[in-house]
Protein backbone atom coordinates (compact mmCIF):
# COMPACT_ATOMS: atom_id res chain seq x y z
CA UNK A 1 0.00 0.00 0.00
CA UNK A 2 1.33 3.44 -0.92
CA UNK A 3 1.14 6.61 1.49
CA UNK A 4 -1.55 7.51 0.08
CA UNK A 5 -4.04 5.34 0.35
CA UNK A 6 -2.42 4.60 3.82
CA UNK A 7 -3.85 8.40 4.09
CA UNK A 8 -6.96 8.04 2.64
CA UNK A 9 -8.11 4.86 4.50
CA UNK A 10 -6.97 6.76 7.93
CA UNK A 11 -9.27 9.95 6.79
CA UNK A 12 -12.25 7.39 6.23
CA UNK A 13 -14.56 6.42 9.11
CA UNK A 14 -15.51 3.16 8.60
CA UNK A 15 -18.56 2.61 9.72
CA UNK A 16 -21.29 -0.53 10.48
CA UNK A 17 -23.49 0.54 7.58
CA UNK A 18 -20.52 -0.18 5.18
CA UNK A 19 -21.38 -3.61 3.85
CA UNK A 20 -18.75 -5.75 4.70
CA UNK A 21 -18.82 -4.52 8.20
CA UNK A 22 -22.53 -5.13 8.73
CA UNK A 23 -21.92 -8.48 7.37
CA UNK A 24 -19.74 -9.29 9.70
CA UNK A 25 -20.49 -7.57 12.54
CA UNK A 26 -23.92 -9.72 11.76
CA UNK A 27 -22.60 -13.07 11.16
CA UNK A 28 -19.70 -12.54 13.97
CA UNK A 29 -17.81 -14.43 10.66
CA UNK A 30 -15.20 -14.09 8.15
CA UNK A 31 -16.65 -12.12 4.62
CA UNK A 32 -15.30 -11.68 1.31
CA UNK A 33 -16.21 -10.05 -1.77
CA UNK A 34 -13.88 -11.72 -4.91
CA UNK A 35 -14.34 -8.73 -7.18
CA UNK A 36 -14.88 -5.25 -5.59
CA UNK A 37 -15.91 -4.20 -9.31
CA UNK A 38 -19.38 -6.39 -8.40
CA UNK A 39 -19.77 -4.07 -4.74
CA UNK A 40 -22.47 -1.69 -4.31
CA UNK A 41 -20.42 2.23 -5.10
CA UNK A 42 -18.98 3.44 -1.85
CA UNK A 43 -16.29 6.16 -0.88
CA UNK A 44 -14.52 2.96 0.72
CA UNK A 45 -14.92 0.93 -2.85
CA UNK A 46 -13.86 3.94 -4.94
CA UNK A 47 -10.84 4.55 -2.71
CA UNK A 48 -9.70 0.69 -2.76
CA UNK A 49 -10.24 0.08 -6.29
CA UNK A 50 -8.18 3.50 -7.12
CA UNK A 51 -5.52 2.13 -5.71
CA UNK A 52 -5.55 -1.20 -7.69
CA UNK A 53 -7.05 -3.68 -5.36
CA UNK A 54 -9.79 -6.43 -6.38
CA UNK A 55 -10.70 -8.44 -3.63
CA UNK A 56 -11.22 -8.07 -0.29
CA UNK A 57 -11.48 -10.58 2.98
CA UNK A 58 -12.88 -9.10 6.13
CA UNK A 59 -12.18 -11.21 9.68
CA UNK A 60 -13.78 -10.49 12.57
CA UNK A 61 -11.84 -10.26 15.86
CA UNK A 62 -13.46 -11.74 18.67
CA UNK A 63 -13.43 -11.68 22.06
CA UNK A 64 -16.18 -14.13 23.20
CA UNK A 65 -19.11 -13.17 21.77
CA UNK A 66 -18.36 -9.67 21.02
CA UNK A 67 -16.62 -7.77 17.55
CA UNK A 68 -14.23 -5.74 18.70
CA UNK A 69 -12.50 -5.25 15.73
CA UNK A 70 -12.06 -6.38 12.15
CA UNK A 71 -8.77 -7.80 10.05
CA UNK A 72 -9.08 -6.23 6.14
CA UNK A 73 -7.11 -8.69 3.49
CA UNK A 74 -7.10 -6.60 -0.02
CA UNK A 75 -5.53 -8.50 -3.11
CA UNK A 76 -4.99 -7.38 -6.45
CA UNK A 77 -6.01 -9.97 -8.32
CA UNK A 78 -10.05 -10.86 -8.33
CA UNK A 79 -11.47 -13.99 -7.35
CA UNK A 80 -12.71 -15.25 -4.19
CA UNK A 81 -10.17 -16.44 -1.00
CA UNK A 82 -8.94 -20.14 -1.09
CA UNK A 83 -10.26 -21.74 1.88
CA UNK A 84 -6.80 -22.10 3.48
CA UNK A 85 -6.28 -18.81 3.26
CA UNK A 86 -9.97 -18.03 5.03
CA UNK A 87 -8.77 -20.26 7.34
CA UNK A 88 -5.59 -18.79 8.00
CA UNK A 89 -6.91 -15.15 7.92
CA UNK A 90 -9.38 -16.06 10.80
CA UNK A 91 -6.41 -17.98 12.63
CA UNK A 92 -4.41 -14.54 12.69
CA UNK A 93 -7.28 -12.79 13.93
CA UNK A 94 -8.39 -15.26 16.45
CA UNK A 95 -4.43 -14.56 17.44
CA UNK A 96 -4.55 -10.76 16.92
CA UNK A 97 -7.88 -10.21 19.03
CA UNK A 98 -6.42 -12.62 22.20
CA UNK A 99 -3.13 -9.99 21.64
CA UNK A 100 -5.05 -7.01 21.16
CA UNK A 101 -7.19 -8.17 24.28
CA UNK A 102 -4.25 -9.17 26.61
CA UNK A 103 -2.97 -5.64 25.85
CA UNK A 104 -5.93 -3.86 26.30
CA UNK A 105 -5.91 -5.89 29.59
CA UNK A 106 -1.97 -5.15 30.74
CA UNK A 107 -3.39 -1.24 30.75
CA UNK A 108 -6.21 -1.45 32.41
CA UNK A 109 -4.40 -3.12 35.48
CA UNK A 110 -1.77 -0.52 34.83
CA UNK A 111 -4.31 2.33 34.73
CA UNK A 112 -5.78 0.43 38.37
CA UNK A 113 -2.07 0.12 40.00
CA UNK A 114 -1.99 3.67 39.61
CA UNK A 115 -5.25 4.60 40.41
CA UNK A 116 -4.62 2.63 43.94
CA UNK A 117 -1.01 4.43 44.49
CA UNK A 118 -2.62 7.98 43.83
CA UNK A 119 -5.44 6.75 46.98
CA UNK A 120 -2.84 5.08 48.91
CA UNK A 121 -0.82 8.34 48.54
CA UNK A 122 -3.57 10.31 49.60
CA UNK A 123 -4.78 7.94 52.18
CA UNK A 124 -1.53 8.50 53.85
CA UNK A 125 -1.39 12.41 53.41
CA UNK A 126 -4.96 12.02 55.35
CA UNK A 127 -3.78 9.67 58.29
CA UNK A 128 -0.98 12.32 58.51
CA UNK A 129 -3.34 15.17 58.39
CA UNK A 130 -5.35 13.32 61.26
CA UNK A 131 -2.08 12.05 63.40
CA UNK A 132 -0.62 15.80 63.09
CA UNK A 133 -4.09 17.46 64.16
CA UNK A 134 -4.57 14.65 66.89
CA UNK A 135 -0.76 15.56 68.00
CA UNK A 136 -1.23 19.00 68.27
CA UNK A 137 -5.34 18.73 69.66
CA UNK A 138 -3.30 16.80 72.63
CA UNK A 139 -0.52 18.59 73.05
CA UNK A 140 -2.67 22.33 72.71
CA UNK A 141 -4.82 20.85 75.71
CA UNK A 142 -1.81 19.45 77.62
CA UNK A 143 -0.72 23.61 77.86
CA UNK A 144 -4.05 24.49 78.63
CA UNK A 145 -3.78 23.24 81.75
CA UNK A 146 -0.36 25.26 82.96
CA UNK A 147 -1.29 28.03 81.07
CA UNK A 148 -4.53 28.23 83.43
CA UNK A 149 -2.39 28.61 86.23
CA UNK A 150 0.42 31.11 84.50
CA UNK A 151 -2.64 33.41 83.66
CA UNK A 152 -4.87 32.86 86.71
CA UNK A 153 -2.29 33.56 89.02
CA UNK A 154 -0.14 36.52 87.75
CA UNK A 155 -3.73 38.07 87.17
CA UNK A 156 -4.47 37.80 90.96
CA UNK A 157 -0.68 38.41 91.88
CA UNK A 158 -1.23 41.88 90.04
CA UNK A 159 -4.17 42.28 92.10
CA UNK A 160 -2.65 41.15 95.79
CA UNK A 161 0.69 43.96 94.56
CA UNK A 162 -2.54 46.62 94.73
CA UNK A 163 -3.58 45.86 97.92
CA UNK A 164 -0.32 45.28 99.28
CA UNK A 165 0.68 48.72 98.14
CA UNK A 166 -2.49 50.35 99.35
CA UNK A 167 -1.45 48.82 102.59
CA UNK A 168 1.85 50.07 102.52
CA UNK A 169 0.49 53.74 102.47
CA UNK A 170 -0.47 53.52 105.70
CA UNK A 171 2.63 52.57 107.26
CA UNK A 172 5.47 55.13 107.94
CA UNK A 173 8.48 55.07 106.01
CA UNK A 174 11.79 57.02 105.78
CA UNK A 175 10.95 59.02 102.24
CA UNK A 176 14.01 56.82 100.37
CA UNK A 177 12.74 53.46 101.51
CA UNK A 178 9.06 55.32 100.44
CA UNK A 179 10.49 55.67 96.79
CA UNK A 180 12.26 52.21 96.55
CA UNK A 181 9.35 50.63 97.49
CA UNK A 182 7.34 52.69 95.00
CA UNK A 183 9.83 51.69 92.24
CA UNK A 184 10.09 48.25 93.35
CA UNK A 185 6.42 47.61 93.06
CA UNK A 186 5.76 49.78 89.82
CA UNK A 187 8.43 47.20 87.92
CA UNK A 188 6.28 43.92 89.87
CA UNK A 189 3.56 45.25 88.50
CA UNK A 190 4.04 46.05 84.98
CA UNK A 191 5.98 42.63 84.52
CA UNK A 192 2.89 41.13 86.18
CA UNK A 193 0.76 42.84 83.56
CA UNK A 194 3.49 41.86 80.76
CA UNK A 195 3.01 37.97 82.18
CA UNK A 196 -0.34 38.29 81.73
CA UNK A 197 -0.49 39.92 78.35
CA UNK A 198 1.99 37.23 77.18
CA UNK A 199 -0.31 34.45 78.75
CA UNK A 200 -3.12 35.55 76.78
CA UNK A 201 -1.10 35.47 73.75
CA UNK A 202 -0.08 31.84 74.44
CA UNK A 203 -3.48 31.19 75.13
CA UNK A 204 -4.92 32.62 71.85
CA UNK A 205 -2.03 30.67 69.90
CA UNK A 206 -3.24 27.37 71.64
CA UNK A 207 -6.85 27.93 70.75
CA UNK A 208 -5.64 28.51 67.04
CA UNK A 209 -4.08 25.34 67.58
CA UNK A 210 -6.96 23.71 67.89
CA UNK A 211 -9.02 25.50 65.52
CA UNK A 212 -6.53 23.93 62.83
CA UNK A 213 -6.83 20.64 64.23
CA UNK A 214 -10.03 19.36 65.19
CA UNK A 215 -9.92 15.88 65.43
CA UNK A 216 -11.09 14.04 62.53
CA UNK A 217 -11.72 16.03 59.65
CA UNK A 218 -16.22 14.92 59.29
CA UNK A 219 -17.27 13.23 56.80
CA UNK A 220 -16.77 13.19 52.57
CA UNK A 221 -19.93 14.04 51.01
CA UNK A 222 -21.39 16.01 48.39
CA UNK A 223 -21.50 19.78 49.27
CA UNK A 224 -23.17 22.88 47.85
CA UNK A 225 -20.19 24.99 46.91
CA UNK A 226 -21.62 28.80 46.97
CA UNK A 227 -23.32 28.18 50.30
CA UNK A 228 -20.07 26.37 51.93
CA UNK A 229 -17.97 29.78 50.46
CA UNK A 230 -21.17 31.86 51.95
CA UNK A 231 -20.50 30.27 55.28
CA UNK A 232 -16.64 30.67 55.37
CA UNK A 233 -16.82 34.36 54.42
CA UNK A 234 -19.66 35.16 57.06
CA UNK A 235 -17.75 32.95 59.54
CA UNK A 236 -14.17 34.63 58.09
CA UNK A 237 -16.13 38.35 58.50
CA UNK A 238 -17.58 37.87 62.11
CA UNK A 239 -14.79 36.42 63.87
CA UNK A 240 -12.36 39.24 62.34
CA UNK A 241 -14.58 41.55 63.31
CA UNK A 242 -14.61 40.32 66.86
CA UNK A 243 -10.91 40.06 67.43
CA UNK A 244 -10.13 43.59 65.78
CA UNK A 245 -11.96 46.92 66.61
CA UNK A 246 -12.12 49.04 63.77
CA UNK A 247 -12.10 46.09 61.46
CA UNK A 248 -13.54 47.22 57.95
CA UNK A 249 -13.47 45.35 54.84
CA UNK A 250 -16.39 45.39 52.15
CA UNK A 251 -17.23 42.16 50.86
CA UNK A 252 -18.18 41.37 47.48
CA UNK A 253 -19.23 37.97 46.38
CA UNK A 254 -19.59 36.59 42.82
CA UNK A 255 -20.82 33.02 42.84
CA UNK A 256 -22.02 31.06 39.64
CA UNK A 257 -25.70 29.88 40.21
CA UNK A 258 -23.84 26.86 38.11
CA UNK A 259 -21.29 26.01 40.57
CA UNK A 260 -23.24 23.15 41.75
CA UNK A 261 -22.00 20.70 44.38
CA UNK A 262 -18.83 18.97 44.43
CA UNK A 263 -17.80 15.64 47.15
CA UNK A 264 -15.58 17.01 49.94
CA UNK A 265 -14.74 17.01 53.21
CA UNK A 266 -16.35 20.17 53.98
CA UNK A 267 -15.02 21.29 57.37
CA UNK A 268 -11.36 20.32 55.57
CA UNK A 269 -12.41 22.92 53.15
CA UNK A 270 -13.89 25.53 55.28
CA UNK A 271 -10.98 25.63 57.05
CA UNK A 272 -8.96 26.25 53.51
CA UNK A 273 -11.44 28.88 53.34
CA UNK A 274 -11.20 30.52 56.40
CA UNK A 275 -7.26 30.98 56.46
CA UNK A 276 -7.85 32.42 52.71
CA UNK A 277 -10.30 34.84 53.58
CA UNK A 278 -8.48 35.84 57.07
CA UNK A 279 -5.55 36.46 54.76
CA UNK A 280 -7.09 38.49 52.52
CA UNK A 281 -8.64 40.71 55.00
CA UNK A 282 -5.22 40.72 57.22
CA UNK A 283 -3.49 42.35 53.81
CA UNK A 284 -6.02 44.62 52.96
CA UNK A 285 -6.69 45.70 56.46
CA UNK A 286 -2.66 46.36 56.46
CA UNK A 287 -2.92 47.97 53.05
CA UNK A 288 -5.53 50.47 54.39
CA UNK A 289 -2.65 51.18 57.70
CA UNK A 290 -0.34 52.62 55.60
CA UNK A 291 0.39 56.01 54.35
CA UNK A 292 -1.13 57.06 51.44
CA UNK A 293 -4.41 54.94 51.77
CA UNK A 294 -6.32 57.97 51.22
CA UNK A 295 -9.42 56.75 48.94
CA UNK A 296 -8.90 53.08 49.23
CA UNK A 297 -11.29 50.96 49.90
CA UNK A 298 -10.09 47.15 51.44
CA UNK A 299 -12.42 44.76 49.50
CA UNK A 300 -12.22 41.14 49.72
CA UNK A 301 -14.18 39.29 46.84
CA UNK A 302 -15.03 36.01 47.00
CA UNK A 303 -15.97 34.03 43.73
CA UNK A 304 -17.02 30.98 42.24
CA UNK A 305 -17.55 29.22 38.90
CA UNK A 306 -18.92 26.12 37.42
CA UNK A 307 -15.95 24.21 35.39
CA UNK A 308 -17.47 21.04 34.09
CA UNK A 309 -16.27 18.38 36.36
CA UNK A 310 -14.30 20.70 38.13
CA UNK A 311 -15.66 23.53 40.37
CA UNK A 312 -13.27 27.16 41.15
CA UNK A 313 -13.00 28.90 43.95
CA UNK A 314 -11.10 32.54 44.07
CA UNK A 315 -10.37 34.49 47.26
CA UNK A 316 -9.23 37.96 45.87
CA UNK A 317 -8.17 40.76 48.21
CA UNK A 318 -6.96 44.29 47.12
CA UNK A 319 -4.05 44.46 50.24
CA UNK A 320 -0.50 44.67 49.98
CA UNK A 321 0.33 41.92 47.93
CA UNK A 322 3.01 39.26 47.90
CA UNK A 323 6.25 39.82 47.04
CA UNK A 324 7.97 37.52 44.70
CA UNK A 325 10.18 35.98 47.36
CA UNK A 326 7.75 35.76 49.92
CA UNK A 327 5.44 34.11 47.09
CA UNK A 328 8.13 31.01 47.18
CA UNK A 329 7.95 30.04 50.33
CA UNK A 330 4.64 30.69 51.25
CA UNK A 331 3.27 27.06 51.40
CA UNK A 332 6.07 25.94 53.12
CA UNK A 333 5.50 24.96 56.85
CA UNK A 334 5.69 27.27 59.84
CA UNK A 335 6.50 30.15 57.22
CA UNK A 336 4.93 33.55 58.05
CA UNK A 337 5.36 37.27 57.51
CA UNK A 338 3.25 38.13 60.65
CA UNK A 339 4.45 40.03 63.65
CA UNK A 340 5.39 37.34 66.33
CA UNK A 341 2.01 35.92 67.95
CA UNK A 342 -0.26 36.47 65.11
CA UNK A 343 0.44 33.75 62.68
CA UNK A 344 1.54 30.22 63.22
CA UNK A 345 2.43 29.73 60.13
CA UNK A 346 0.63 26.62 58.93
CA UNK A 347 -2.10 28.67 57.75
CA UNK A 348 -1.25 28.10 53.86
CA UNK A 349 1.10 24.62 54.31
CA UNK A 350 -2.45 23.05 55.70
CA UNK A 351 -4.53 24.65 52.74
CA UNK A 352 -2.02 23.17 50.62
CA UNK A 353 -2.30 19.77 51.52
CA UNK A 354 -5.97 19.74 52.16
CA UNK A 355 -6.49 20.75 48.70
CA UNK A 356 -3.70 19.59 46.31
CA UNK A 357 -2.87 15.68 48.62
CA UNK A 358 -6.38 14.72 50.28
CA UNK A 359 -8.82 16.14 47.51
CA UNK A 360 -6.76 15.80 44.29
CA UNK A 361 -7.41 19.67 43.79
CA UNK A 362 -4.99 22.58 42.95
CA UNK A 363 -4.40 26.01 44.57
CA UNK A 364 -2.89 28.73 42.93
CA UNK A 365 -1.94 32.98 43.96
CA UNK A 366 -1.88 35.61 41.50
CA UNK A 367 -0.84 38.27 43.05
CA UNK A 368 1.07 42.21 42.32
CA UNK A 369 2.24 43.56 45.23
CA UNK A 370 0.58 47.11 46.73
CA UNK A 371 -2.11 45.90 44.55
CA UNK A 372 -4.03 42.49 44.92
CA UNK A 373 -3.77 38.85 45.40
CA UNK A 374 -6.03 36.19 44.69
CA UNK A 375 -6.17 32.43 45.57
CA UNK A 376 -7.09 30.36 42.59
CA UNK A 377 -8.56 26.71 44.37
CA UNK A 378 -9.62 24.18 42.24
CA UNK A 379 -11.54 21.08 43.10
CA UNK A 380 -12.77 17.54 41.02
CA UNK A 381 -16.79 16.86 42.26
CA UNK A 382 -15.57 13.92 42.51
CA UNK A 383 -12.77 11.67 43.04
CA UNK A 384 -13.53 8.17 42.68
CA UNK A 385 -10.13 7.36 44.54
CA UNK A 386 -10.41 9.95 46.91
CA UNK A 387 -8.93 8.57 50.24
CA UNK A 388 -11.55 8.32 52.71
CA UNK A 389 -10.18 9.69 56.07
CA UNK A 390 -10.83 7.34 59.28
CA UNK A 391 -13.28 8.05 61.68
CA UNK A 392 -11.51 9.68 64.37
CA UNK A 393 -14.03 10.41 66.92
CA UNK B 1 -25.33 28.08 107.85
CA UNK B 2 -22.50 28.40 105.46
CA UNK B 3 -22.82 27.95 102.12
CA UNK B 4 -20.48 25.17 100.42
CA UNK B 5 -18.99 25.00 97.24
CA UNK B 6 -17.02 22.02 96.43
CA UNK B 7 -14.09 22.24 94.08
CA UNK B 8 -12.95 19.02 92.64
CA UNK B 9 -9.30 19.07 90.43
CA UNK B 10 -6.89 16.94 91.01
CA UNK B 11 -4.31 19.60 90.87
CA UNK B 12 -3.49 20.80 94.36
CA UNK B 13 -2.70 24.18 92.88
CA UNK B 14 -6.15 24.60 92.16
CA UNK B 15 -6.77 25.52 96.27
CA UNK B 16 -4.14 27.79 95.91
CA UNK B 17 -5.19 29.97 92.64
CA UNK B 18 -9.32 29.49 93.85
CA UNK B 19 -8.73 30.83 97.76
CA UNK B 20 -6.75 34.10 96.23
CA UNK B 21 -9.28 34.59 93.53
CA UNK B 22 -12.15 34.09 96.07
CA UNK B 23 -10.24 35.71 99.12
CA UNK B 24 -12.10 38.86 99.65
CA UNK B 25 -15.81 36.57 99.56
CA UNK B 26 -14.17 33.86 101.63
CA UNK B 27 -13.33 36.49 104.19
CA UNK B 28 -16.10 38.34 104.20
CA UNK B 29 -18.15 34.90 104.58
CA UNK B 30 -20.02 34.45 101.72
CA UNK B 31 -19.53 31.26 101.17
CA UNK B 32 -16.60 28.41 102.09
CA UNK B 33 -15.20 26.50 100.13
CA UNK B 34 -13.54 22.57 100.04
CA UNK B 35 -11.34 20.66 97.73
CA UNK B 36 -11.05 17.52 96.80
CA UNK B 37 -8.23 15.93 94.95
CA UNK B 38 -9.98 13.13 93.23
CA UNK B 39 -13.53 12.30 92.41
CA UNK B 40 -13.70 9.97 94.81
CA UNK B 41 -12.97 11.65 97.80
CA UNK B 42 -15.45 14.40 96.16
CA UNK B 43 -17.92 11.76 96.35
CA UNK B 44 -17.53 11.26 100.06
CA UNK B 45 -18.02 14.51 100.97
CA UNK B 46 -20.66 15.28 99.24
CA UNK B 47 -22.78 12.26 100.71
CA UNK B 48 -21.36 13.09 104.42
CA UNK B 49 -24.11 14.53 106.62
CA UNK B 50 -21.93 17.95 107.20
CA UNK B 51 -22.15 19.23 103.62
CA UNK B 52 -25.94 20.00 104.08
CA UNK B 53 -25.30 23.58 102.82
CA UNK B 54 -23.44 22.64 99.82
CA UNK B 55 -24.85 25.20 97.01
CA UNK B 56 -22.79 24.08 94.07
CA UNK B 57 -19.65 21.61 92.58
CA UNK B 58 -17.17 22.47 90.75
CA UNK B 59 -15.35 19.60 88.50
CA UNK B 60 -12.27 19.19 86.57
CA UNK B 61 -12.87 16.36 83.90
CA UNK B 62 -9.59 14.68 83.36
CA UNK B 63 -8.48 13.54 86.73
CA UNK B 64 -6.96 9.90 87.02
CA UNK B 65 -9.34 7.19 88.14
CA UNK B 66 -12.92 8.43 88.07
CA UNK B 67 -13.01 11.14 85.70
CA UNK B 68 -15.41 14.07 86.04
CA UNK B 69 -17.68 13.04 83.75
CA UNK B 70 -17.92 9.37 85.54
CA UNK B 71 -18.51 11.62 88.87
CA UNK B 72 -21.65 13.31 87.15
CA UNK B 73 -24.16 11.01 87.29
CA UNK B 74 -23.15 9.38 90.59
CA UNK B 75 -23.06 13.05 92.91
CA UNK B 76 -26.77 14.21 90.91
CA UNK B 77 -27.74 10.91 92.37
CA UNK B 78 -26.61 11.85 96.10
CA UNK B 79 -27.84 15.48 95.85
CA UNK B 80 -30.28 16.04 92.83
CA UNK B 81 -30.62 19.66 94.34
CA UNK B 82 -26.88 20.60 93.97
CA UNK B 83 -25.95 22.10 90.35
CA UNK B 84 -22.34 20.85 89.25
CA UNK B 85 -20.61 22.97 86.78
CA UNK B 86 -17.59 21.53 84.96
CA UNK B 87 -14.40 22.84 83.93
CA UNK B 88 -11.88 21.87 81.68
CA UNK B 89 -9.75 22.41 78.95
CA UNK B 90 -11.62 20.55 76.28
CA UNK B 91 -14.48 22.52 75.52
CA UNK B 92 -15.21 20.81 72.39
CA UNK B 93 -18.43 20.21 71.51
CA UNK B 94 -18.56 16.38 72.20
CA UNK B 95 -17.28 16.84 75.57
CA UNK B 96 -19.74 19.70 76.18
CA UNK B 97 -22.50 17.64 74.84
CA UNK B 98 -21.79 14.40 77.44
CA UNK B 99 -21.30 16.67 79.99
CA UNK B 100 -24.96 18.40 79.90
CA UNK B 101 -26.40 14.59 79.09
CA UNK B 102 -24.59 13.32 82.60
CA UNK B 103 -26.63 16.49 84.26
CA UNK B 104 -24.22 19.20 84.27
CA UNK B 105 -25.43 22.88 84.42
CA UNK B 106 -22.71 24.32 82.25
CA UNK B 107 -19.31 24.07 81.13
CA UNK B 108 -16.47 26.37 81.78
CA UNK B 109 -13.08 26.01 79.53
CA UNK B 110 -9.81 26.88 80.48
CA UNK B 111 -7.81 28.85 81.60
CA UNK B 112 -10.48 29.86 83.28
CA UNK B 113 -12.42 32.87 83.35
CA UNK B 114 -12.52 34.10 86.75
CA UNK B 115 -14.87 36.76 86.31
CA UNK B 116 -17.84 34.33 84.94
CA UNK B 117 -17.22 31.91 87.29
CA UNK B 118 -17.37 34.71 90.45
CA UNK B 119 -20.99 35.51 88.84
CA UNK B 120 -22.17 31.90 89.10
CA UNK B 121 -21.40 31.44 92.03
CA UNK B 122 -23.11 34.88 93.28
CA UNK B 123 -26.55 33.75 91.28
CA UNK B 124 -26.08 30.17 93.57
CA UNK B 125 -25.22 32.10 96.85
CA UNK B 126 -28.11 34.64 96.12
CA UNK B 127 -30.81 32.12 95.52
CA UNK B 128 -29.76 30.38 98.66
CA UNK B 129 -29.43 33.14 101.12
Amino acid sequence: MDQELIDALMRQHIGLEEPNVAAVFAQREAVQVADLNDEAASELNEITLRAGFRARLVAPLLRGEHVVGMLVVRRRTPGAFVQNTVDLIKTFAAQSAVAIENARLFHDVEASLQDLRTAQDRLVQTQKLASLGQLTAGIAHEIKNPLNFVNNFSAVSAELLDELRETLKSIKVVPEARDAIADLTDRLRDNLDKIVQHGKRADSIVKNMLLHSREGSGEHRPVDINALVEEAVNLAYHGARAEKQGFNVALERSFDPAAGKAEVFPQEITRVLLNLISNGFYAATKRKGQVNSEGYEPTLTAATKNLGDRVEIRIRDNGTGIPPEVKEKMFNPFFTTKPAGEGTGLGLSLSHDIVVKQHAGSIEVDTRPGEFTEFRVVLPRTAASQAKRGGQA
Amino acid sequence: MTLLVLVVDDEPDVEVLFRQQFRRELRGGRFTMEFAQSAAAALRRITDAAAASLILILSDINMPGMSGLDLLPKARAARPDVPIIMITAYGDAETKRMALEGGAEALLTKPIDFGMLRNEIETRVERAA
